[in-house]
């Protein structure tokens, strides 16, 4: 256990408030040298220079005394407006919330239940990354209720996520000595193709720069290779993850993925517009509306590419863990039991290839951006089938015997007919005319599975546990069908569970059957003191029974704004 | 969602829908309980055969409706009449001349609207149930409630009636039963909160 998580109140990393303000920062850099351009232009390259700038302007006007003045008043007030944010701004990992102070003038107090965690993200942006400094989230349920840990040594970072979960997890105990930390070590990732190999061990902690011996320096080269080190390291951190739960995608997969999606059609009719209309002529307008936003689609390619770069998903004891990112990494841990539902689909340009995405619905949401550009709820951006059950297998572990594997496979493959679902009737087609047959759901092992769609495939997993409501409609088309629409009611995401077509007798069945499911998973549930119902499966524990949660008047985050 | 402001012809069956050609139950259902179930008739309304005695909001709750109807109409008159007389548009005459009239006639259902909503207090589920056109059930398991909602208008405080609203996380939930009488709404939800208490489930 680090020392960050015994209860006291710690600091951030002393550079947090510049790396916050990171962007600002490049922004005033970027002004100052546009305003001085050719002041700079004369200074590298010797070309004179015709017209004023503002330090011409000052130092004619006589005010260069006023004008330093200035500058340093206001780089002190900026001194201490960090300092003061930075003293200012503490946090507090106790055995049951995790808790942060921060603001100067406007007092915030945010306080987030540890067994209400809903995941656990740790991001590097690319600054604060070359700095070696973290960001470490821990969501909870709710709008905006994310408790931030904003900049961390990226070592400690590591360690924090690791006491937090296990400390959320309800084991009491600290862990086996196995699963101490390892910064970064080699080994792990060493086998992984397309991973830098032997990254320098890095013994430098979270960023503290060893001023010790050796002098000034040695000490300089040991940062830099700890940084270097750091930065090459690969992305899924050594932390007890099994290699043989690992999913990554090759890159030319992840390549052909992003060129064969919807945006690409829409790209390739914007370039034919475009050619069409320079070869008629006539017709700028069109050069104008179209160009830019070609300009513009080069840079979500590349954003999308390098967001979906070093794409890991591996299965840890304290749950999921999802990392992806290039130059701005992240790397976030879903405990067991935080995902709502799940979407496994098959665009049909990808369909040639075997490849399908599964992204989740989840009740935490990381401010960060997830893969897509999207927020972070895609798991797998593009995967085999064989990717797609490791995956389903980590994200749902009761489904990792052949009975379910064969379900799903049905669910992501098959064409419909007698295979374990309940399909719509064949009436359903005048409503559904390609896709009726694949059109049904079956409930298997606490989840249900909705199966739709025959030329982009879609399978949709529900965990009863996390099911909110169920319901059924039906309007007058679907009455003259004998036909109606179910819907299983889950937080909100990009999955939708929805039954488009279902016999309306069938219907009735489902809202019973599921609502009867839902209430039995739900209450031999205890998933959120995961690492406890572990134990106690192995009666290893002294009798602790995963104790309902218990929840005061507040919600799982409170915040106190002063 | 399933609440449109469709005028509601109970029993009327869309004209240019053809009937189904295959034979009932055409594609055998597989795993599905073997119980004979009794085929439906074209065009019966969903019906749960195993839900107990549906509780009904009050009658009164008709006039609210009512009043909220009469107001929406006398706004899109007052802005139709204004278009036609005011600037001379014609057609705006007839476009408002149908939506009154489509208006009025769904004020007509407006009492068979408001006794289709029923709601029912199972073991470990609420069901609720709206609507007779488009119809839609919803079952919620007690322990997933985060909140009950309870808000009064002013028609409905005239009228000593109160609306109710189960909140879970989910926001496609919509479970907002309408029209039930104070002391009523009270006592729900706090036999709801005790429900919910003795059954609850983490997020």
């Amino acid at each position: 256990m680090t020392s960050l998580a015994d209860g006291d109140w710690h600091r951030l990393h002393p550079a947090s408030p510049l790396l916050r303000g990171g962007i600002f920062v490049f922004a005033l850099l970027g002004f100052v040298i546009a305003n001085l351009r050719e002041r700079v232009v004369d200074v590298v390259f010797g070309i004179p220079r015709e017209s004023g700038d503002p330090l011409d302007e000052i130092y004619e006007r006589g005010a260069v005394g006023w004008a330093l003045l200035i500058a340093a008043a206001i780089l002190i007030v900026i001194l201490v407006a960090f300092t003061l944010s930075w003293r200012m701004h503490t946090f507090r990992v106790s055995e049951e919330s995790v808790e942060v102070r921060s603001g100067i003038l406007f007092r915030s107090h945010r306080q987030a239940r540890l067994d209400r965690i809903q995941g656990v993200n740790i991001v590097r942006p690319l600054i604060p990354r070359l700095f070696g400094a973290a960001k470490l989230e821990v969501s909870v349920a709710g709008q905006d209720a994310n408790v931030q840990l904003a900049y961390l040594g990226s070592a400690l970072a590591d360690g924090l996520r690791r006491d937090i979960l296990q400390l959320a997890s309800g084991a009491r105990q600290p862990r086996p000595a196995e699963d101490t930390p390892m910064p970064y070590g080699p080994g792990q990732g060493a086998g992984d193709p397309g991973m830098l190999p032997d990254p320098t061990p890095a013994d430098a902690q979270g960023g503290s720069l060893p001023a010790t011996g050796g002098g000034r320096r040695q000490a300089l080269n040991d940062y830099a290779s700890a940084r270097v080190g750091e930065f090459l390291a690969p992305e899924l951190d050594p932390d007890a993850a099994p290699p043989e739960s690992v999913v990554r995608i090759p890159l030319l997969r992840l390549i052909g993925s992003i060129v064969f999606s919807g945006f690409t059609i829409f790209v390739a009719v914007a370039i034919v517009a475009l050619i069409v209309s320079v070869i008629v002529g006539g017709s700028e307008w069109l050069l104008i509306a179209i160009f830019p936003g070609l300009i513009a689609s080069v840079g979500y390619y590349f954003s999308r590419f390098t967001k979906s770069l070093r794409y890991s998903i591996a299965g840890t004891r304290d749950g999921v863990r999802v990392g992806f990112g290039l130059l701005t990494t992240s790397n976030e841990t879903l405990p067991p039991g935080r995902i709502h539902a799940i979407g496994v689909t098959q665009p049909v340009a990808w369909r040639p290839f075997g490849w399908w995405q599964i992204s989740i619905n989840k009740a935490g949401h990381s401010t960060n951006d997830g893969a897509a550009g999207a927020a972070a709820t895609t798991v797998l951006p593009v995967g085999s089938l064989h990717d797609v059950e490791k995956v389903l297998e980590l994200i749902l572990p009761e489904f990792a015997i052949d009975e379910q594997r064969a379900l799903i496979q049905r669910g992501l493959t098959s064409r419909g007919g007698d295979d374990g679902f309940h399909n719509a009737p064949r009436r359903a087609a005048w409503l559904r005319p390609f896709s009726w047959r694949r059109t049904g759901y079956a409930v298997s092992a606490g989840a249900v599975l909705l199966r739709r769609g025959v030329l982009s495939r879609e399978l949709v997993l529900v965990p009863l546990a996390r099911l909110q409501s169920v319901g059924i409609n039906q309007g007058p088309v679907r009455r003259r069908l004998r036909l109606a629409t179910a819907r299983l009611h889950t937080v909100a995401g990009p999955v939708s569970a929805t039954l488009g077509v279902i016999d309306a007798g069938e219907a009735v069945r489902l809202l019973e059957v599921v609502t009867a499911g839902a209430v039995a998973s739900a209450d031999s549930d205890t998933s959120h003191h995961w690492s406890r119902t572990a134990l106690v499966g192995q009666g290893a524990a002294p009798a602790a029974p995963a104790e309902a949660a218990p929840v005061g008047p507040a919600g799982p985050a409170t915040e106190v704004t002063t | 969602m399933a609440e449109q402001p469709v005028p509601d012809y109970p029993g009327s069956i869309p004209a240019e829908l053809p009937a189904p050609q295959p034979p009932v139950g055409a594609t055998p259902v597989a795993g599905a309980p073997p119980t004979p179930e009794p085929v439906a008739p074209v065009g019966a309304r969903l019906d749960l055969p195993e839900a107990g005695e549906w509780k009904r909001v009050s009658p009164k709750y008709v006039m609210v409706e009512i009043v909220g109807t009469v107001v929406f109409l006398v706004i899109v008159c007052a802005a139709a009449g204004a278009l036609w007389l005011l600037l001379d548009q014609v057609w705006a005459a007839w476009v408002g001349g149908l939506i009154a009239l489509v208006i009025l006639v769904s004020l007509a259902f407006e009492p068979r609207r408001v006794r289709s909503i029923g709601y029912q207090l199972r073991a470990d589920d609420l069901l609720f149930r709206r609507g007779i056109m488009y119809q839609r059930f919803v079952s919620v398991p007690y322990g997933r409630m985060q909140l009950v909602d309870i808000t009064r208008g002013p028609v409905a405080r005239l009228l000593g009636l109160a609306d109710l609203k189960f909140v879970t996380a989910a926001a496609t939930s919509g479970v907002a039963i309408p029209g039930l009488a104070e002391a009523d709404a009270d006592a729900l939800r706090d036999r709801l909160v005790e429900l919910a208490e003795s059954r609850r489930a983490g997020l």
